[in-house]
């Protein structure tokens, strides 16, 4: 109790000194750093999953093939979330003497509860996010559907018994399939009009669907209630199961902010083992004079204790504070660029950010602590008399125990926590030996330039083991803005290619193979790039090696979905270049012979396929075996048409087929569209402009928050060079005055102190480097899956970088030993 | 314990006391087999040149080092038996210091400073205690000062106050003047030899200064870590 009331009268006094100003700053920005990066991770994370769940319209959605309960609305309501739904049928529409196969929608009001609709006042028009659901008596039509029936908006068209006014041209709907399967094209109406229609009698094909959203606990308790209720027939689809685009993307940014953020908390880390071996150090006389009347070990440690939870109690409010601050304002910054609303915010990241700090403190600071409490009294007398250093394996085991806890709960994911810390490790070892090798090398080298040479690098060698240290830790600083600098440049750079200029913007589905001619006449009068047609032929798979599909085990869930779907089948003579062959050999472009099929390598797991197996299909009431080739990696974010199953040439040509295209139509190119739905009504045009403004608007949040959190990790890195030459500041201070009571001028004393960080900048930015080229190698190839080119800016950066870092940092922390007059330092000596 | 401890006047002993280092040339003995004793209300000069032994011997007197062999007595307990905790007991119940570089902590003011003794050793109403010594050495006035607000001759007042706040039964200096002025200097020592024998402590003092060493009652002389005199000043 004494040792805590001491500890606390002198903490006021012990903050107003400013001797541990940076340890206080090394903890509030580690805070500041993770909160914003939480809240940031947090906040995207959520608005990314809610761009995933519009591909629902929802966050949870149950098809049936029956009415939906009304019980089922009250349920969702009494849970607090927004329901609204959808009844999906085929039916012909008619206008004048037209006629068109289309799919109705009926929507209840609320649809989408995720995701906007898409309407424009003319076909291929100037799009605009549409406003509540059809009113009664409008409804809004495919552009396809429209083309078919040869009217415009405001033109009549009967729905069964009723008559409905287009009330516009629908572009887009969140919950639109993108896969090759809805042929006919769509139209909603309100859900209220149905009725009139007299459409939906007993035996009609209704899919009837319940669209739910909320809060994601609320959706799950929800979920968790009905689901026993739900009869068999019911499927449901959450957000878990949405795109793969969408959630790859999400999966993405997800991974880089946690990278961000474990950054940001090892240079923290860093930062404040420095600074606590300072504030150890600072303590070490007041520690001894303490013992010398009388205080017990159990006192001083206690004593130190307190302050150093005094101070993380102080630097987490600070940098809560702060990470509030710089949240708003990188909210408010992206309110622009952002679509929609960032969902708000939760104290989750608050609480972990501060809990991760104060172990982080604790963990860093704990074995100067332990070694405070060794200080030998005798001190008073002696001052050269110093504790026994503590432990290595305690150092390296509470550091390495905080920085694995942290690192686990940035990321919760055991492999990225291996390769993160066993870098590190790897790093930080290399980097020592290294050092030291450069610091022995640097003190062979001292003879001949001059005296601030000789000074310079005499100090960096006289400090040796030091020196090294302040390597390693430059290094580390270093490593870690490079890695963070150049994997950020190369990852946003990846995902720019996926929105390559070039990429198709449109999908032309249901082409007939005698229509190809005529379209390709139609893009080259409207002078617009032809397209590459991709041959496609519906099918369902029978027996895999013999065994009926239905009857078959499969390793996982998705196989037997897999299965028992309808199959896309295509051929083609060569790879496409969004494929990546895995396993087995593509055929020969001229290849003749029996059928083959590559499978993607993600159906072809879980279908429980391998290579040589027989896969028999239907196709139009015929059967076809075909042996498993290949399998492919996809990627799936090309925007090019890709399949599930591709076939050896000439195995389908006696097949029925349909071809499909991705075509790049400029926004001046739309009348294209116009002529080419009104020549080939048969003829669907998919518009995924819309999808590429919705995987924009992702990017752009995350390279945004990227560059937020950025200037944490560069602020980290510059509180690590500030302990880092604060640690030897008496040293300094007292040298200084020793060298200027010499009659050595101020100039040469600075010119000396700036050699030795230059030399010590030299080698930490050499070191880094080397370690962040490799770890960027490991991290680009590991974690993100992309190829690692290596980059000579990296080493430019990295040795330019670290010289100019540690000597203006250098400079500004050690001016003050600089300037200081001799004649105090000496008398206070 | 030694025959010394039980002598019912002394204060402090030292019984064969010996201290060895180890160095990169060899052992080095600081001290060798130096034995004395010292009796309470007593004040003792420890002189010689520089590197002699002095500060060693005093460090281990007070029990801040352990001898490499031999035994020292202070105030009936045997510190050579004792551990850091069980010495650090006794020096608060029984020893004050006053060092050549004063060793105020920097973030207490004047009174917090003098009060710390007081409470490491669970006096009763240390505030008042401390607040009447301050006075005693003149610096009832300054007692929210902080060290650094302090002069050389002000900051010695207010280590000496903290020395006898606790009134031990032995008080250790180590060079007390070596930092000041001969003026300042003297009042230090005029009030140290006050306090000395207004509260009957035992001074013991390390000094280089003939002036000081000549006004105590014993001078103990070292001279190569071996005890080459000790005598009486009084005549």
């Amino acid at each position: 109790m004494k040792a805590v009331l001491y500890a606390i009268r002198t903490f006021g006094r012990e903050i107003r000194s400013g001797e541990v100003v940076v340890l206080l700053a090394a903890v509030a920005l580690a805070v500041a750093a993770l909160t914003a990066v939480g809240f940031l991770t947090d906040r995207i994370g959520r608005a990314v999953e809610r761009q995933a769940n519009e591909v629902l319209a929802a966050d949870l959605r149950l098809r049936t093939p029956d009415p939906i309960p009304a019980a089922w609305h009250a349920t969702a309501s009494d849970h607090g979330l927004r329901s609204a739904e959808t009844q999906t049928f085929p039916s012909v529409v008619f206008a004048g003497d037209f006629s068109s196969l289309a799919t109705i929608k009926g929507v209840t009001e609320g649809y989408p509860l995720r995701g906007n609709v898409r309407i424009a006042s003319q076909l291929f028009g100037e799009q605009r996010v549409a406003e509540g659901v059809p009113a009664s008596g409008t409804i809004w039509a495919d552009g396809a559907l429209m083309a078919r029936l040869d009217v415009a908006v405001g033109d009549r068209v009967s729905v069964g018994e009723a008559e409905m006014v287009i009330d516009a041209v629908l572009m887009y709907r969140p919950d639109q399939s993108i896969g090759f399967a809805s042929l006919a094209p769509s139209l909603v109406i309100n859900a209220l009009d149905l009725p009139a229609t007299a459409l939906i009698n007993e035996g009609s094909r209704v899919s009837y669907a319940l669209l739910v959203a909320g809060d994601t606990n609320a959706v799950d308790d929800f979920y968790e209630e009905i689901e026993v209720l739900l009869p068999e027939s019911v499927r449901s689809r959450n957000r878990e199961e949405g795109s793969d685009r969408a959630s790859n993307a999400a999966d993405r940014a997800q991974r880089f902010l946690s990278l961000t953020a474990v950054i940001s908390l090892l240079l923290s880390a860093v930062a404040i083992a420095m600074s606590a071996r300072r504030f150890a150090h600072r303590r070490m006389d007041t520690v001894a004079l303490m013992k010398s009347l009388g205080a017990s070990q159990q006192f001083v440690i206690s004593a130190a204790f307190v302050q150093l939870v005094l101070l993380g109690i102080l630097g987490v409010l600070l940098g809560s504070v702060m990470g509030f601050v710089v949240e708003a304002l990188v909210t408010n910054m992206l309110a622009d660029v952002i679509q929609g609303d960032l969902p708000p915010v939760g104290f989750t990241p608050v609480f972990l950010a501060c809990g991760s700090a104060l172990i982080l403190l604790i963990g860093f600071a704990l074995p100067s602590l332990l070694q405070l409490r060794d200080t030998p009294p005798l001190r008073v007398l002696r001052h050269d008399e110093m504790p026994p250093a503590p432990s290595r394996l305690l150092v390296v085991g509470t550091s390495l125990l905080a920085v694995a806890v942290m690192l686990y709960q940035a990321i919760g994911d055991g492999l990225m926590l291996l390769i993160v810390l066993g870098g590190m490790l790897i790093v930080s070892a290399v980097l020592y030996v290294a050092g030291r090798g450069l610091v022995i090398l640097m003190g062979r080298s001292r003879g001949g330039v001059g005296i601030a040479w000789r000074y310079g690098l005499a100090n960096v060698a006289r400090r040796g083991r030091d020196s090294a240290i302040q390597v390693v830790a430059f290094g580390l600083g270093l490593t870690v803005l490079l890695l963070l600098t150049f994997v950020r440049t190369d990852l946003l750079e990846e995902w720019q290619q996926t929105l390559d200029a070039n990429a198709p913007n449109h999908f032309l589905i249901n082409i007939q193979p005698q229509e190809r001619s005529s379209i390709e006449a139609i893009f080259a009068a409207n002078g617009v790039a032809a397209p590459n047609f991709v041959p496609m032929v519906r099918a369902r798979m029978k027996t895999i090696n013999g065994e009926d599909v239905k009857e078959r085990e499969y390793p996982e869930e998705g196989g037997k979905w897999m299965a028992n779907r309808e199959q896309n089948l295509t051929w083609a003579t060569h790879i496409s270049e969004s494929n990546e062959l895995v396993d087995g050999e593509w055929w020969r472009a001229d290849y003749v012979g029996d059928p083959l099929v590559s499978l993607e390598e993600d159906a072809a797991r879980e279908l429980g396929v391998e290579l040589g197996d027989r896969l028999n299909f239907i196709i139009a009431g015929r059967e076809i075996e075909a042996k498993v080739a290949s399998t492919r990696k996809v990627n799936w974010d090309s925007f090019q048409p890709n399949f599930f199953l591709v076939m050896s040439p000439g195995s389908l040509d006696n097949y029925p087929s349909t071809f499909i295209s991705g075509a790049r139509i400029p926004e001046e190119g739309k009348g294209t569209l116009v002529e080419l739905v009104r020549s080939h009504p048969t003829v669907s045009v998919i518009d995924i402009d819309a999808i590429l403004v919705q995987i924009t608007g992702i990017l752009d949040k995350v390279s945004l928050a990227v560059q937020a959190v950025f200037v944490f990790t560069l602020a980290g890195g510059i509180a690590v060079l500030f302990a880092a030459v604060q640690s030897t500041i008496d040293e300094r201070r007292f040298e200084s005055a020793m060298l200027r009571a010499l009659g050595v001028r101020r100039r040469t004393v600075l010119s000396g102190v700036l050699t030795e960080f230059a030399a010590l900048g030299f080698a930490a930015g050499l070191l880094a480097a080397a370690g962040a080229s490799i770890l960027a190698a490991i991290v680009t190839i590991q974690l993100f899956e992309l190829d690692y080119a290596f980059n000579p800016l990296l080493w430019l950066a990295g040795l330019l970088g670290g010289i100019a870092l540690v000597c203006v940092s250098g400079f500004i922390a050690a001016r003050g030993a600089i300037n200081a007059p001799p004649v105090d330092v000496l008398r206070a000596a | 314990m030694s025959d010394q401890l039980n002598n019912g006047s002394a204060v402090l002993t030292a019984s064969n006391v010996t201290k060895q280092v180890s160095s990169p040339e060899g052992t080095l003995t600081i001290l060798s087999d130096v034995s004395f004793a010292i009796d309470k209300g007593d004040s003792v000069a420890i002189v010689g040149a520089s590197g002699a032994g002095k500060s060693t011997l005093l460090a281990l007197l007070a029990g801040l080092d352990l001898p490499t062999s031999g035994e020292i007595g202070l105030d009936g307990q045997t510190l050579t038996n004792l551990d850091e905790d069980g010495r650090a007991a006794v020096r608060a119940a029984s020893v004050g210091f006053v060092f050549q570089s004063f060793h105020l902590v920097p973030s207490l003011n004047a009174l917090e400073n003098v009060m710390l003794p007081l409470e490491l050793a669970s006096k009763s109403d240390p505030r008042r205690t401390a607040m009447q010594i301050l006075e005693q050495v003149g610096l009832g006035e300054r007692w929210s000062h902080y060290p650094a607000q302090l002069s050389g001759g002000e900051k010695q007042r207010v280590a000496i106050a903290r020395s006898f706040a606790t009134e031990p039964a032995v008080l250790f200096a180590d060079e007390p003047t070596g930092n000041l002025d001969s003026n300042t200097g003297d009042r230090i020592i005029d009030l140290m030899f006050t306090l000395n024998r207004n509260s009957s402590t035992t001074l013991v003092l390390v000094t280089h200064d003939k002036s000081l060493a000549a006004r105590c009652d014993r001078v103990i002389s070292l001279d190569a870590g071996l005890l080459v005199s000790d005598e009486e000043n009084r005549a």
